[in-house]
């Protein structure tokens, strides 16, 4: 019984902390796709996200400073985005892959250029990742059933950037419906020229948006190579960007859904990670590359069965053009 | 965004080479001042890298059957994008289509060791046609009755084709005693000819490379594209879905119908460069033999604006990039082949998402010196 909560408890732990990067990449997605720009450039805006972050980390020492390099990283390539789809009128997918294909090659490429250790970054020592907050009372509660290992396992050692997600997340569900943003920004998502007959600039309210996704993309790569991990790898998101818009998408670009398909998602790789070697009864061992392609099968068999026919904001995709 | 550069038959119309021609050129330009700026960073001289690089394109034979060889994956990838456009689908799922198209053409060669190369290759070409084909055929399927979408699925189709090959591979065809994740090599009978021995038969030598007859195939497929599209009753069928599903629809064309047949197309061009890597080169399945080819043909797509012969010149442009970007890394110690990334990067940024970049102005040019032309005859 002890041990099983334990199990579990390990499972949900891990489960939030391989969730955080996809909710906040998948939250980042929502702006931008809410304002009507589709962007399946989250992937490459996390990776230079993780590189720049754990680059000035490592040099800096300052994991702080980390976060913002991230943070800037992340918004240069949204209005490198912006400039783009919003400015130019180009293909927002093409734009999107354009920008995935220039970091995964870029940020090796700094990265052997600039530290010379094959393609990634020295290790950060830990004072320059971003910390986990211990909170108080562990012990005291150590010895109260169920709350107890639900305090210690569950809550207490979580990186500030989990709680930062957290605190995100709530925060978006109430701009996107509560606030005079999020009405505009859904609002230029459905019907742009609505927005434009109103006065509104368009342009301006999408370049807002791209700017949240940027913050957000970039606070997430902090969280791989910096907060959740300890220095940047090649290739660390390994289609992480590509999971949470998959994630929005099920989740119908709504907050709610969408942190559970996160969740859903963070869950079955939590527990693919214990599935490897495990003998099943009357299966057998399952090879783990069919245990790692779960999260990418779920997906395809929710977008196909639960979902049925996902439906985006209407102008999502469309530049929008002022009439003449 | 297939007809940029029109404007034909309005006042003060820009020539149209200046759509086709001009307009990309100032893009590849900026493309690549900018990748210039990324190699000062890491500390070299960009006009000696990018010369570097186009002499070990272009400088010689050697290196041309190389880049042509590059080239011949772009054109079949390149294609497989453009055929699902013309349908209004992004197919971003030509990097599983052409993994799998590789274990069909794989499959066959092993299987069938002692046959003559002419049997094998045919017999190759329609399984990796067949293979790629089934692996674009689900997300189509999905797209077409379930409305999944389309480019959701073809990227997690992409990445459970990586791990099927690489479950096929590590345990399943690997090579007996072999710790490598690769099939037995396929007996030297059934390689498809290098270029350079196929011409041999005809007294002509060239430089040996991997470049091989997939290359002529491919070209043919180009044709075969054309005819397709422009002189069949289904490529009429599938352009008009892609145009208008609704007026599809009352002209009595079923749009999920040429969805699955674009699709299926799409998936059998993006698994020819199985033909081209395995049967032709690798001549062994082996790990991720594809490396990013899939992501390349939308550009190349997108810069020949979804025409086969601009299709062709733009793959030529990208082998260009992989043979010389590949060879750079063994003069400068300091860059690897991911520079090739960057660039790649760049001109898809510039020369696909940004190609009215400098439309305005350029069309401001033309104007300007087209009404100062009539003025002038008009006097005369």
């Amino acid at each position: 019984m002890e041990d099983a909560l334990l199990l579990t408890l390990q499972l949900l732990g891990a489960t939030i902390r391989v969730a955080t990067p996809l909710v906040l990449a998948a939250f980042a997605g929502m702006y931008c796709e809410r304002s009507g720009v589709v962007d399946i450039g989250l992937e490459g805006k996390m990776l230079a996200g993780a590189f720049f972050s754990a680059a000035v980390a490592s040099t800096t020492l300052n994991p702080w400073l980390g976060l913002l390099a991230g943070i800037a990283a992340g918004v240069a390539l949204a209005l490198v985005h912006g400039f783009a789809c919003i400015t130019h009128n180009g293909n927002q997918v093409v734009s999107g892959m354009a920008i995935n294909i220039l970091v995964a090659g870029l940020a090796p490429t700094l990265a052997y250029a600039w530290f010379q250790q094959g393609g990634q970054t020295p290790l950060l020592p830990n004072q320059a990742r971003i910390p986990a907050v211990e909170l108080p009372g562990v012990d005291a509660l150590a010895g109260v059933p169920v709350l107890g290992p639900v305090y210690r396992e569950l809550l207490n050692g979580n990186n500030v950037l989990i709680w930062v997600t957290l605190v995100l997340v709530i925060a978006t569900q109430w701009v996107l419906y509560r606030s005079r943003f999020g009405l505009r920004l859904r609002a230029v998502g459905e019907n742009p020229a609505a927005v434009d007959t109103a006065g509104l600039s368009v342009t301006k309210l999408r370049y807002q948006a791209l700017l949240v996704t940027g913050a957000l993309t970039g606070m997430a790569g902090s969280y791989l190579s910096t907060g959740h991990g300890a220095g940047f790898v090649r290739d660390m998101t390994a289609g992480k960007g590509y999971l949470a818009l998959a994630a929005l998408i099920f989740g119908k670009w709504r907050p709610g859904p969408t942190l559970f398909a996160c969740l859903l998602f963070a869950f079955t790789d939590a527990v693919q990670v214990r599935l490897q070697g495990v003998e099943l009864p009357s299966i057998g061992v399952i090879p783990v590359q069919f245990i790692q392609m779960l999260p990418y099968v779920l997906t395809v068999l929710l977008l196909a069965g639960f979902v049925g026919k996902a439906i985006a904001p209407k102008a999502s995709g469309i530049p929008y053009v002022k009439e003449r | 965004m297939l007809l940029s550069g029109s404007g034909k038959g309005q006042p003060g119309a820009v020539p149209g080479w200046v759509g086709y021609a001009l307009l990309p050129v100032l893009n590849l330009v900026a493309a690549f001042v900018l990748s210039g700026l990324v190699i000062l960073v890491i500390g070299e001289n960009p006009v000696d890298v990018l010369s570097l690089l186009l002499s070990e394109a272009l400088g010689y034979p050697e290196a041309i059957g190389y880049t042509l060889y590059y080239t011949t994956d772009y054109i079949f990838t390149g294609l497989a994008v453009a055929i699902a456009f013309h349908c209004g689908l992004f197919n971003i799922g030509g990097e599983g289509q052409a993994y799998l198209g590789g274990l069909g053409a794989g499959l066959v060669a092993l299987a069938l060791t002692g046959w003559p190369w002419p049997a094998v290759a045919l017999l190759a070409v329609l399984a990796s046609a067949l293979f790629g084909g089934a692996w674009a055929f689900i997300p189509a399927w999905l797209q077409a009755k379930r409305g999944s979408h389309i480019v959701i699925t073809t990227i997690m189709f992409n990445f459970i084709a990586a791990s099927i090959m690489t479950w096929l591979l590590v345990d399943v065809l690997i090579r007996p005693g072999s710790q490598s994740p690769e099939t037995r090599e396929f007996d030297p009978g059934v390689w498809l000819p290098s270029m350079d021995r196929a011409l041999g038969w005809f007294g002509i030598t060239i430089p040996a490379s991997p470049l091989n007859l997939s290359f002529l195939w491919a070209l043919a497929c180009c044709l075969l594209f054309h005819i397709f599209l422009r002189r069949t009753r289904w490529g009429y069928e599938l352009r008009t879905v892609g145009r208008n599903e609704r007026a599809a629809v009352y002209a009595g064309i079923s749009p999920s119908r040429n969805i699955i047949i674009a699709m299926l197309i799409s998936g059998a061009l993006a698994g020819f460069v199985g033909v081209n890597e395995i049967l032709g080169v690798q001549h062994r399945v082996i790990l991720n033999f594809t490396g990013g080819v899939g992501f390349v043909g939308i550009a190349v797509a997108l810069m020949g604006r979804n025409h086969p012969v601009g299709i062709i010149l733009a793959a030529l442009l990208f082998g260009v990039l992989a043979q010389g970007g590949g060879q750079l890394s063994f003069d400068y110690p300091t860059i690897n082949r991911e520079l090739v990334m960057v660039i790649q990067g760049l001109v898809i940024l510039f020369a696909g998402a940004m190609e009215n970049l400098f439309k305005p102005q350029v069309e401001a040019l033309f104007r300007r010196r087209g009404t100062t032309a009539t003025a002038d005859t008009g006097r005369g």
